[in-house]
């Protein structure tokens, strides 16, 4: 009997490839392609006057030198808006290649072809752009105040305003007995993938078709926007994902410039062209996140139960909004947590700067209302002299209470309804796994030595697995071999371990029998993309089901040719045998040789599927009316809402007392994603998102100066945490199911990022007794912010409103 | 990010590296590990017309220890000084440094002559040659020359050597006996540039200290040397006067600010990095004493 493959920690069977250098990405693709490079603007805000390519074709090897004026038809327009919204009423999307005004510093202007990247790269710097500098609006403060526009069109810099509510704010916040107001900053980050973006275009003139590798986390939204850009049939494109060096949300945006400009550059060449994002490229002209101002106003009763919020802050969505606002939808949305708001109300401004566009980055928004509710949730328990945690559960949503539907509507037009979890059991498990009742007693000895020392605490709810859906394809071959397809690509996240795995269980056959495909419009071209924390819920759910069919249809046949009921067999390692009759048996492949009725036997098993076998029956066509010849099935998933995933976090920090330095001395994390189709991914998930909440957290900022030049454009000056400032993640887990998907699966591949800005922000705050109220936080920030509360230059943040 | 072009030359002797330097002049860069030089290429934020690469010129590889003190040569890896053990037992100090250089990935390339000739205010090795009075043995088209520390050194990433020079070793001078080192530096990130860093040199007669010395890293322009003697000479180490440190290197050093720190953060660290060195010196005697 095999071993059930879901819950397991199977070993990922991507890594013997990648860890040996075997793993093929798109710059290991195309060999002999051309390469391209861009001139990108040095200004954040200017008008293109005059672009000379001056010498830039005598170079030998340069193959073609582009600008906007070449691009034809949609080429040449403006990119899609991904994400429309109603609220969304200025939308603006940058061109493949600037025309006319430049609006970010990196902004494709021309477009050079040559041999390979370096006398690309000599091309581009023969290249003269006359540009006519205009005032750039850089930072919240500039864009609010909205002295000078980004773009002339957009009053206020303003691209959309969203107000939700939900009960009578006004009258619930004037009865409440208490009230603060926070004022709440987050700083800019980004996805910084150590793979940038990457596309190799292959036209085939013969054929008239194109092959699109992608470093993309949607490769059939990606062939539906380059087919319709470029005039092409979809049966004439095809798009391929390699293997992809992460995405964290960055590569969710499609088609970005390069991906339409390669691929029509490959056909009006008729020859391979390829695009290596470097890491420059990459921080100037990808995408960033983060960036937030807040208002909180709450008011509570004396025990802390929350009767009114009231949030509204300002979000910077740089220059262009090509996936629309779902960024601020989420913060105002996933902002309550676990906890229920009394009446809530929220509004946002998502305002244009002449900086690098913002689009979603692994936990999209969350972070920063995480940062607001916990932040908030500190404050109540300062002001009431309370426990930091008991005031928590004094909100929570209670496990009875599940389904609770928020009253607001979600990233995915559908309801904020809460389909499961067990808040009070994960506080109660954070605060065993941290110790939280003996902390003082650390506290006061760590005291004795000199030391300082303070304890966090962070709890978030996450909306994963948004629809629309996703498919799975199952296929058996007739030698056993069981190929999965799904369409949603893979950035390293062990998809084809645990889509395995699922598959193994649900069909019965060995793990090491499975072999999946993901992100190939070739293998399934009906898909939607990796993000939202939806890999496993929607992908997983929709091979189960597809396995499912493809075993009904297994035992159908073997029953068939066993001569017995379909009921009386199962299938187990690949074989389908007869209950309490082992010998009685047949295995797949075999079933798979007789789905296939064949006229011509291609190799010795295929004999028994050939018309003079005596397979059959004669009294019946070969195919079924209602059949289809082959073991395989296909089937989707598509759910009528998101389901939820949760979490609590919690770190003790130890702050110098002198140089303000900060090290994170434990962190701990709490988490339900649901049934763990592989424990071990999912606490490799909740590590990798911890690693990058701490560096949202404690060490990266965008650093824009006032004429909007990033500064720190680099991995030098570009704080990523390494390994050795990450800390040791100590885990424990809940498995709450979720009861909207056969599977019971929740998201767990953002979860580990979205609460730490606000558990370190609390840490610190508790070890120094002064307010944090932005993040991240720097060891020389910390001092100076401890130089001004010694003199009393601070203002009280939170007094009554 | 791709260099411009450049002629690459490959020499196999000094007399021809230096030949090849003296031919290009100031459109030359020498290359040994590259872990400063090839980011700047592919940034193109120095475009040479040629690069005189020293990898395969030979008797540049060599630690040598003798009784004066520990000589590098031009191709020795950070990685290299680090593990040589004999010349970790005759200058603690270069081990204690060394192992802040960066990460091993790029102590395993980049070199410690190379490293002292970038004259990068941030770099280690600089601190440590200016603090152990050591020198630079130079090849030229002049004939050879040697540079002291105290000459080498005249701003950020300036120094007094040509450009058809070669760096071909340095040498790292013993401290006196009785002589107890540290160093010390704070960086955001662990292998990153410092903040502020401090290289220390505490000579003991007895208790009593005689000579006390200090260089810093990233909060000076060139690595000169503090003598911190006035205010511990004659003290035992235990009575550490930590004010007066602190105060006298606040006065030294000459920090700027930049995106990572504000220069009076980078004063303050500097002056508690010197103090907190000094009270692990003064832990280790006392160690030492027991």
């Amino acid at each position: 009997m095999s071993t059930r493959q879901v819950g397991e920690k199977v070993q990922r069977r991507e890594d013997p490839r990648l860890l040996t250098g075997n793993g093929r990405f798109v710059d290991d693709l195309g060999r002999g392609a051309l390469h391209a490079a861009f001139v990108r603007s040095p200004h954040a805000h200017a008008r293109i006057l005059d672009i000379d390519i001056g010498d830039a074709w005598e170079l030998e090897g340069v193959e073609a030198v582009y600008t906007w004026e070449d691009l034809p038809g949609r080429v040449a327009e403006p990119l899609p808006v991904l994400i429309p919204h109603p609220a969304l009423t200025h939308p603006r999307t940058g061109y493949c290649l600037a025309t006319q005004e430049v609006n970010h510093v990196g902004e494709a202007v021309v477009m050079v072809v040559a041999r390979d990247r370096y006398l690309a790269e000599d091309a581009c710097a023969r290249i003269r752009v006359d540009y006519e500098p205009l005032p750039p609006v850089v930072g919240i403060p500039a864009a609010r105040e909205a002295a000078r526009l980004v773009h002339d069109d957009v009053p206020g810099n303003v691209a959309a305003t969203l107000l939700q509510e939900v009960g009578d704010l006004e009258s619930a916040m004037a009865a409440a007995p208490h009230r603060l107001t926070l004022d709440l900053a987050v700083e800019r980050s980004a996805s910084t993938p150590l793979e940038g973006r990457g596309v190799l275009a292959r036209w085939d003139t013969d054929d008239g078709s194109l092959r699109l590798y992608s470093s993309t986390q949607t490769s059939t939204g990606l062939r539906a926007a380059v087919a319709a850009k470029l005039g092409l049939p979809l049966a004439k494109v095809e798009v391929v994902t390699p293997d992809v060096g992460g995405g964290f949300g960055v590569k969710i945006v499609h088609p970005w410039p390069e991906e339409v400009l390669v691929p029509w550059a490959a056909r009006v060449l008729g020859h391979d062209v390829k695009w290596t994002e470097d890491r420059r490229e990459h921080f100037v002209s990808a995408a960033h996140e983060r960036g937030q101002l807040q208002e909180v106003t709450v008011g509570f009763d004396d025990e802390g139960h929350l009767l009114a919020l009231d949030v509204r802050f300002w979000h910077d969505n740089g220059a262009y909004t090509p996936y629309g606002i779902i960024v601020p939808i989420i913060t105002a949305t996933q902002l309550l947590g676990p906890y229920k708001p009394g009446a809530y109300r929220v509004e946002f401004w998502s305002l244009y700067t002449n900086t690098v566009l913002v689009t979603p980055y692994r936990g999209a928004g969350r972070p920063q209302g995480c940062f607001a509710m916990e932040r908030t949730m500190d404050a109540i328990a300062a002001r009431l002299g309370l426990d930091r945690a008991e005031v928590r559960s004094r909100n929570f949503i209670q496990p009875e209470e599940m389904p609770y539907d928020q009253g607001l509507m979600f990233q995915d037009g559908r309801p904020l309804k809460y389909d499961s979890g067990d808040f009070p059991a994960s506080l109660a498990a954070l605060k065993a796994l941290v110790g939280w009742e003996d902390f003082e007693g650390y506290r006061a000895e760590a005291e004795r030595a000199g030391r300082r020392v303070g304890l966090g605490i962070g709890c978030y709810v996450e909306g994963t697995g948004v629809g629309p859906y996703e498919g799975g394809h199952v296929h058996v071959e007739t030698d056993g071999r069981v190929n999965v397809a799904t369409g949603l690509t893979t950035q390293g996240q062990g998809h084809q371990t645990v889509l395995a795995q699922v598959v193994a269980d649900e069909l019965g056959v060995r793990l090491e029998d499975v072999h999946v495909t993901t992100g190939d419009t070739r293998a399934m071209p009906y898909a939607v993309g990796t993000f939202a924390s939806r890999g496993a819920v929607m992908s997983g759910n929709a091979v189960a089901l597809a396995a499912r069919v493809v075993r009904a249809k297994a035992l159908r046949i073997a029953a068939d040719a066993l001569e017995v009921s379909p009921d009386d067999l199962e299938i187990a390692d690949g074989v389908v045998s007869v209950r309490g009759a082992p010998g009685t048996a047949v295995d797949l492949g075999t079933v798979a040789v007789l789905a296939n009725p064949l006229r011509y036997a291609f190799d010795t098993a295929a004999q028994a599927a050939t018309q003079f076998a005596g397979t059959f029956d004669p009294q019946r066509p070969p195919v079924a009316e209602d059949d289809e010849p082959g073991l395989e099935g296909r089937d989707f998933y598509s759910p009528t809402q998101a389901t939820f995933a949760n979490g609590m976090h919690a770190a003790v920090v130890e702050t110098d007392p002198v140089t303000a330095e900060v090290r994170i001395l434990r962190y701990c994390v709490v988490h339900d994603c649901g049934v763990m189709v592989n424990p071990m991914i999912v606490e490799g998930q909740v590590h990798g998102g911890v690693a990058q909440g701490v560096g949202g957290a404690l060490y990266e900022r965008m650093v824009y100066d006032e004429g909007g030049q990033l500064l720190n454009a680099s991995f030098m000056d570009f704080l990523m945490p390494y390994a050795s400032e990450v800390p040791h993640v100590e885990t424990d887990h809940l498995e709450t199911p979720s009861p909207l998907n056969p599977l019971g699966l929740k998201g767990a591949g953002e979860a580990g990022t979205i609460p730490v800005s606000a558990v370190i922000a609390s840490a610190i705050e508790d070890a120094e007794g002064i307010p944090i109220r932005s993040m991240p936080i720097s060891p020389p920030e910390l001092w100076a912010l401890r130089q001004q509360h010694a003199a009393g230059t601070v203002t009280a943040q939170e007094g009554p409103s | 990010m791709k260099p411009a072009p450049f002629v690459h030359h490959a020499p196999r002797t000094v007399p021809e590296a230096v030949a090849v330097l003296a031919q290009v002049g100031h459109d030359g860069k020498v290359l040994a590990g590259g872990q400063s030089l090839v980011p700047l290429l592919s940034m193109r934020l120095v475009t040479p017309g040629h690069l005189v690469d020293i990898g395969g010129v030979a008797g540049l590889d060599a630690v040598e220890v003798d009784e004066a003190g520990v000589r590098v040569g031009a191709l020795v890896r950070h990685a290299g000084l680090e593990r040589h053990a004999e010349a970790a037992d005759a200058l603690p100090l270069l081990r204690q440094a060394v192992r802040h250089v960066a990460h091993p990935a790029i102590r395993t390339r980049g070199t410690t002559v190379g490293s002292v000739a970038h004259a990068d205010p941030a770099g280690e090795m600089p601190a440590v040659l200016a603090l152990c009075r050591g020198t630079v043995e130079v090849a030229g088209p002049r004939g050879g020359r040697e540079v002291a520390a105290a000459d080498l050194f005249t701003g950020p990433m300036e120094t007094t050597l040509e450009p058809d020079e070669l760096a071909v070793a340095v040498r790292f001078e013993r401290f006196p006996a009785g002589t107890r080192t540290a160093f010390a530096e704070s960086a955001r990130r662990r292998g990153d540039y410092a903040l502020a860093g401090v290289a220390l040199a505490v000579t003991l007669a007895g208790e009593e200290v005689t000579a006390a010395r200090a260089s810093f890293v990233s909060v000076t322009p060139v690595p000169d040397v503090l003598d911190l003697t006035p205010v511990l000479a004659g003290l035992a180490l235990p009575e550490l006067p930590a004010g007066e440190v602190a105060e006298l290197v606040r006065g030294h050093v000459d920090p700027e600010s930049d995106i990572h720190a504000p220069a009076e953060y980078r004063r303050m660290l500097a002056a508690e990095l010197t103090v907190r060195a000094l009270r692990g010196l003064r832990d280790e005697a006392r160690a030492g004493a027991a």
